[in-house]
C-alpha cells in the first residue's frame, strides 16, 4: 500500500477511495438496470423457439439463428396477413419523410415570424399555442376526426402529416423562435437596410446559418413521429399504419402460436430508426430533449 | 391601397401573417374550438355521432358510477404518485453521481438515456416479454433453486400496475436525468469549494443548498412527468392492453375506447373532460410558480 510511485507522470488516477467506489457500483448497478432490456432483446431474437422454451432469457444463445429477423422482417402476421414489418416500416417512411418536411417548414417560418416580424396579436396566439400544447390529445381527437372527415382526407396520409404537423407545431415554433430571437438583430436590420424582404431574409440569411438548430428540430421529429401509436392508429388509416402499430399487431395478435424471437426481432428493428439517430446524434438529441423541457 | 408604401391594417407585415396562418388556425381551430367543441358535447346524450340534445351532468353521473373509470383512475394514481417520486429521485440520484467528474460520463450518460429514444410501444413489448409468467423473471430466479420466487406482475390483477411502472421508470428516467445534470452543472462551483473548507458533508450540501436552489428545474420537471402521466395509453396497449380484466386500464385508454371502439361519444367526452380538468389543476401552481411572483420581483 505504500508503495511511492517515482513515475515523472502528470495527473495520475488516484486509487479508488470507498465512496468512489460507492459511485461507480451505483452507476455500474444503473447501467445494468437500463441495458438488460437490450440484451435480452437481442439475444431473445438471435435464438430459437426450442431454446426459448427450454433456457432462461438472459443466457445468450448457444446456435444464433438469424431466421427471427427475417421472418420478423417478412412474412410475421399481422391478423390476415402475413407480409411481415417491412409494410409498417414503409408506411412509416411514408408519414415520416412529409410530416418531417412539413412541420419543420411551417413552424421555422413561423417562428422567424414571431421573433422578427412580430404583428398586432402575434403573441396571444403563440401563447395559445404553448398553453394548448399541454392539452391531453383525447380532449381534440374527436373533433379533429370530424374536421378531417369533413375536409375529405380522413383515413390517408394527409391526414396524418396534418396532425403530425399541427401537434409539433408548439414545440417547434418555440424552438426556432427562441433561436432567431437570441441571433444578433443587426443582421435582420442590415439584411433590411439592403432592401430585402421577409422571405429573402429568411432563405438567405438566417436559415443558412441556423443549421443546428434544424438539426434538433429533426432530430425530435423523426423520434417523435416514428414513436406515434395513437395518431397513427386513428388518422392514418388501415393501410397506412405505421410501423408501430404493426409491431403491436403482431406481438399482441391473439390467434397463432406466440413466436417470441420474431416478436423480439420485429421490436428491435421499431427501435431502430430512433435508436441509430439516437446514438449518432448524442449531442443534439439533448439539446432537443432540453429545449422540450425548458417551455415557457 | 394605391401606391401607399406604408399599408396599413391587415396587409400591414402581410408576410408575417401569412407565415403565421398555420400558426392561427391551430390554435384557435384545434387548441382552442376542438376544447370547446369537446366539452360542449360532453354535456349531450351522443351516442355513436354528436347529438345536440343535453342531458346536464348525466354522462358524468354515469362516468362516476363506472367501475371501469373509478379503477382507471386509481391506476393513474398510483402510476402518477409512483412514477413521480421515483423518476425524481433516481434521475436527480443519477445526475448527482454523474456529476462527481466520473469518468466514462458519456458512456454512462447515453445509456442511461437511450430508453427515451425508444417508443412505448417498444419499451411495453421488451418489458412484457421480461416479466412474463412462463419465461421471464420469475422462471430464471426458480432455475436459479429458489422454487418458491414469485414475480408475476402481469398475470395479477393487483400489481399489474407496478409492472407498467417499472416499463415506465426505465423509459423515462433518463430524461430526468439528463435534466437534473444540466441544472447541477448550472450550479455555481463557488458553492462547492465554500462547503469544502467549511467540511459540510456533501450530501448535506444537496439537501439544504443544491436542492433548493434547483426549485425551478424540480418543477419544469414535474409538470414534464406530469403530463406524460396523463397521457399514458401506448405502454398499456402494448404492455396489458387493460388486463387482466380491466386492472390495468387508464382515463386515455377510457377514452379511446368509448369514442372510437364503443360508440359511446358522450362518456368519451366526459372523461376526456376530466383529463383536462386535471391537467388544467396540475398546470395552475406551476404557471403561478412560472410567471406569478417572479414577473413582480
Amino acid at each position: 500500500m505504500s508503495v511511492t510511485s517515482v513515475e515523472p507522470s502528470g495527473a495520475r488516477p488516484r486509487r479508488l477511495s470507498p465512496s468512489r467506489f460507492m459511485i461507480y457500483a451505483g452507476l455500474f448497478v444503473a447501467a445494468v438496470y437500463y441495458l438488460l432490456p437490450l440484451y435480452v432483446m437481442v439475444v431473445t431474437s438471435l435464438k430459437g423457439m426450442p431454446e426459448i422454451r427450454l433456457g432462461n432469457i438472459f443466457s445468450p444463445p448457444m446456435e444464433i439463428t438469424f431466421q427471427p429477423w427475417v421472418t420478423a422482417w417478412d412474412s410475421a402476421c399481422t391478423g390476415l396477413y402475413c407480409e411481415g414489418l417491412k409494410v409498417g416500416f414503409w408506411n412509416s417512411m411514408k408519414i415520416l419523410i412529409p410530416s418531417v418536411i412539413v412541420s419543420i417548414a411551417i413552424a421555422s417560418v413561423n417562428g422567424y415570424a414571431l421573433s422578427n416580424w412580430k404583428f398586432k396579436g402575434s403573441e396571444v396566439f403563440f401563447t395559445i399555442l404553448i398553453i394548448g400544447s399541454f392539452i391531453p390529445y383525447q380532449v381534440m381527437l374527436y373533433p379533429l376526426v370530424i374536421i378531417m372527415r369533413e375536409l375529405g382526407i380522413f383515413g390517408t396520409l394527409t391526414a396524418i402529416i396534418v396532425v403530425h404537423t399541427i401537434f409539433g407545431m408548439p414545440i417547434l415554433t418555440l424552438l426556432f423562435r427562441n433561436y432567431f430571437a437570441a441571433l444578433p438583430v443587426e443582421l435582420f436590420k442590415a439584411a433590411r437596410v439592403d432592401g430585402a424582404g421577409f422571405w429573402q431574409i429568411f432563405l438567405q440569411v438566417l436559415a443558412p446559418m441556423s443549421l443546428p438548430i434544424f438539426v434538433v428540430a429533426v432530430i425530435l421529429q423523426v423520434t417523435g413521429i416514428w414513436n406515434d401509436f395513437l395518431f397513427g392508429v386513428i388518422f392514418a388509416g388501415t393501410e397506412n399504419y405505421p410501423m408501430t402499430v404493426q409491431l403491436n399487431n403482431i406481438v399482441n395478435a391473439t390467434q397463432g402460436v406466440k413466436e417470441y424471437n420474431v416478436n423480439m426481432a420485429a421490436t428491435i428493428l421499431t427501435g431502430a430508426v430512433p435508436l441509430i439517430i439516437y446514438f449518432l446524434s448524442g449531442r443534439y438529441f439533448v439539446r432537443g430533449i432540453a429545449a422540450g423541457a425548458v417551455k415557457g | 391601397m394605391s401606391g401607399d408604401r406604408r399599408p396599413s391594417g391587415l396587409t400591414r407585415n402581410l408576410n408575417a401573417k401569412i407565415a403565421a396562418v398555420p400558426m392561427i388556425l391551430t390554435a384557435l381551430v384545434v387548441f382552442v374550438g376542438c376544447s370547446i367543441w369537446s366539452i360542449g358535447y360532453s354535456f349531450t346524450s351522443s351516442n355513436s355521432l354528436p347529438v345536440n340534445e343535453f342531458v346536464g351532468l348525466a354522462q358524468y353521473e354515469r362516468l362516476f358510477k363506472t367501475s371501469r373509470w373509478i379503477v382507471s383512475l386509481k391506476n393513474i394514481a398510483i402510476y402518477g404518485v409512483f412514477s413521480i417520486f421515483f423518476s425524481l429521485t433516481m434521475g436527480f440520484l443519477l445526475a448527482a453521481l454523474l456529476d462527481q467528474k466520473v469518468r466514462f460520463e458519456n458512456v454512462f450518460r447515453t445509456i442511461f438515456l437511450y430508453p427515451f429514444a425508444l417508443s412505448f410501444i417498444v419499451t411495453g413489448l421488451v418489458w412484457q416479454w421480461i416479466l412474463n409468467p412462463t419465461f421471464g423473471i420469475e422462471h430464471v430466479v426458480r432455475g436459479l433453486g429458489f422454487e418458491t420466487f414469485s414475480f408475476a406482475p402481469l398475470s395479477d390483477r393487483n400489481t399489474v400496475i407496478y409492472a407498467l411502472l417499472i416499463a415506465g421508470l426505465w423509459q423515462g428516467t433518463g430524461l430526468v436525468m439528463a435534466i437534473m445534470l444540466a441544472g447541477l452543472r448550472g450550479v455555481d462551483e463557488e458553492i462547492w469549494k465554500a462547503s469544502r473548507v467549511e467540511g459540510i458533508p456533501a450530501w448535506r450540501v444537496y439537501v439544504s443548498v443544491i436542492i433548493p436552489m434547483m426549485k425551478p428545474v424540480f418543477v419544469t420537471t414535474l409538470v414534464l412527468i406530469g403530463s406524460g402521466i396523463v397521457r399514458l395509453y401506448d405502454l398499456v396497449i402494448a404492455m396489458t392492453n387493460g388486463g387482466p380484466g380491466a386492472s390495468s386500464e387508464v382515463p386515455a385508454k377510457y377514452v379511446y375506447d368509448f369514442m372510437f371502439s364503443r360508440g359511446n361519444l358522450g362518456q368519451g367526452l366526459a372523461a376526456s373532460t376530466i383529463m383536462l380538468i386535471v391537467v388544467i389543476t396540475i398546470m395552475i401552481p406551476w404557471i403561478y410558480i412560472e410567471y406569478g411572483p417572479k414577473k413582480r420581483a
